[in-house]
């Protein structure tokens, strides 16, 4: 039996929020756990562009590990617990307060109650510039995702993706609920495979607007960016070291696609792979001592591993006769790539210490799959009713979203790193 | 002229001079860089304005435009097309013809110069497929370079299956879309 549950992220009714990139969730396959938690309107958020109350709830409904119960109005973080909470079957109980300030900031407290205990968890403050309440919102909803489930959220992080409409091209950045869209890039030329640098400060992207593939590193927020990699032939696939100083990028340089190490800032690329046949798709293993790669040199398309000092290649994947674009979990153990099987493309994850392979996915044409930093999901491409669009899943596969957007082809997801 | 349009027209300048010169040597490597337009940069300063947040300095939900231009011009003086079985880089008997002309025209020419553009159908990944049709646009480059064309006339690129020449998910889609295109480099 499968539930499924449509709700709008942000609560988008009352907001007035950039619609680019505005998407809906929807869940499938929720899990059975899911703790009961009451998030009280904040005090002094009504009327402001972006309401913390609503975006800390939808982030927490999103996850599949949280559940709504309705919260007593005129709460704040000064309150005393109020008695009725517990009657309503809440575990914890979230209210605070908005203030604007006189230079602009505003100034965001908020308290989490043990309801059961009837103890405090937390209370805490932070100030923020205007453009960041909707970022404080989803920091504090990781403060609770971590406090009661024990494991980092991931809601303050954010995904960059491309969209296609006709031949305009846009590499977009929206926060990890869908919501606060920004372009980065505009081209009427295709643009994949974008790559957070660890720092969340830069992307690394092929864009083909010389009329070939070349790879960029662009700043997110000044918009400044260079080509690091453009050589006679295609340039592309690009993968920052877990230092952020070195990309492994994908060279042709007048033969087969193969993986070179170049700096960040340019200069003259190591080539790392050796061989005849196509080698392509390299990320870099957490430590940044392995590289893990797509070869097609054992005749279909296979993950393999080399050392990022040089050395000889070994397989990773043995099941299956095409298996492409590897991401690597956080903590090295899991990777996710796209199996074929039969015809159709699918998301699946591998435990490297076991060799156990699950597939995550019941759709057709998923690609490029990307580790949340936290490692608990992932986000991925695929194709739906005609439409491309992005889904998350959980490393189990249990708990799987669908990003919805307005209409736009979406594509090429890459979830951004912790920091910003 | 729009600054925008001048823009466009500075990086195509940038663009064919550097086509016209030798092969760049890979260990210089060639660095561009480009800010966002005034009027974007403009707008994120003022959306960045009155706001001293106390945390950092500034917002960090900020992301500036770049916009790339309008698409290029067609180049081409002449396009001809070769076309591939699945999953294969083999040139078919059936292309010898436009390889033969492309290749003594060239011949015939030294200061004329072509890219080989290679494309897939839309099966599989992007990344694996660019370097497929990378594959496949090297072979009329060997080919070419075999039957008398310089190396340095010739660049092959690939687009992956970014460039369908035909939408859909059928055979006869996939058919025309597993091909190279030969362009006329001005």
């Amino acid at each position: 039996m499968r539930t499924r549950r449509q709700f709008v992220a942000g609560l988008g009714s009352a907001l007035a929020l950039p619609v680019a990139a505005q998407f809906r969730v929807e869940i499938s396959g929720v899990g059975a756990t899911q703790l009961p938690i009451a998030v009280a309107a904040f005090k002094g958020e009504a009327g402001m562009t972006a309401q913390v109350s609503a975006i800390v709830r939808a982030d927490l409904e999103r996850s599949g590990l949280f559940r709504s119960v309705d919260a007593p109005a005129g709460l704040d973080e000064r309150s005393a617990l109020p008695p009725e909470v517990r009657g309503r079957g809440a575990d914890a109980l979230l209210a605070g307060s908005v203030m604007r300030l006189a230079d602009g900031t505003f100034d965001v407290r908020y308290k989490l109650w043990d309801v059961v205990r009837g103890s405090e968890h937390f209370t805490r403050a932070t100030t923020v510039a205007a453009p960041d309440l909707r970022l404080a919102a989803h920091r504090i909803a990781d403060e609770i995702h971590e406090k009661l489930t024990g494991e980092r959220g991931v809601f303050a992080t954010r995904i960059a993706y491309v969209t296609k409409a006709g031949r305009n091209y846009t590499l977009r950045i929206t926060d990890a609920d869908g919501e606060g869209g920004q372009v980065a890039l505009a081209s009427a030329e295709p643009i994949i495979s974008p790559a957070w640098s660890p720092s969340g400060k830069d992307l690394a992207y092929v864009s083909f607007e010389s009329q070939k593939a070349v790879v960029w590193v662009q700043n997110v927020s000044t918009g400044a960016r260079a080509a690091v990699a453009n050589y006679p032939g295609s340039n592309s696939a690009p993968a920052w070291s877990p230092d952020g100083r070195d990309l492994a990028v994908t060279l042709s340089r007048g033969g087969p696609a193969q993986l070179h190490l170049v700096s960040r800032e340019g200069g003259t690329p190591r080539r790392l792979t050796s061989s005849a046949s196509i080698d392509t798709e390299p990320v870099f293993a957490p430590d940044g001592r392995t590289v893990y790669f797509v070869s097609d040199r054992g005749g279909g398309p296979q993950v393999y591993r080399v050392p990022t000092a040089g050395g000889n290649p070994e397989r990773v994947t043995f099941t299956g006769a095409y298996n492409i674009s590897p991401s690597i979990s956080p903590d090295g153990k899991s990777l996710a790539y796209i199996a074929r099987q039969g015809g159709a493309f699918r998301v699946t994850a591998l435990d490297l210490a076991s060799g156990t392979i699950q597939t995550l996915s019941d759709t057709n044409d998923d690609e490029s799959p990307s580790f949340a930093p936290n490692g608990r999901l992932l986000v991925y491409a695929s194709r739906e009713q005609g439409r491309d669009v992005l889904m998350t899943s959980t490393l189990d596969g249990k708990i799987r979203t669908r990003l919805l957007s307005s209409g736009l082809d979406m594509r090429e997801p890459a979830w951004g790193p912790f920091g910003r | 002229m729009t600054l925008t349009t001048r823009a466009t027209l500075l990086i195509a300048t940038a663009a064919l001079l550097a086509a016209c010169s030798s092969p760049v040597k890979l260990d210089e490597v060639p660095v561009e860089s480009r800010n966002p337009t005034a009027a974007e940069g403009a707008a994120s300063g003022t959306a960045g304005a009155g706001t001293s947040a106390a945390t950092s300095g500034t917002s960090q939900s900020q992301v500036a435009t770049v916009n790339t231009g309008a698409a290029a011009p067609a180049a081409a003086l002449s396009q001809r097309t070769v076309y591939f079985d699945f999953d294969s880089f083999e040139l078919r008997d059936d292309s010898r013809p436009v390889i033969d002309s492309h290749a003594k025209a060239l011949t015939a020419n030294r200061s004329g110069r072509m890219v080989a553009e290679g494309h897939t159908d839309n099966r599989g990944g992007r990344e694996y497929n660019l370097a497929l049709g990378q594959k496949r646009a090297e072979a009329v480059v060997r080919s070419l370079t075999l039957l008398g064309a310089n190396a340095n006339q010739l660049e092959a690129v690939s687009f992956g299956k970014e460039r369908p020449a035909a939408e859909g998910s059928d055979e006869a889609a996939h058919a025309k879309n597993r091909r190279v295109e030969l362009k006329d480099k001005p």
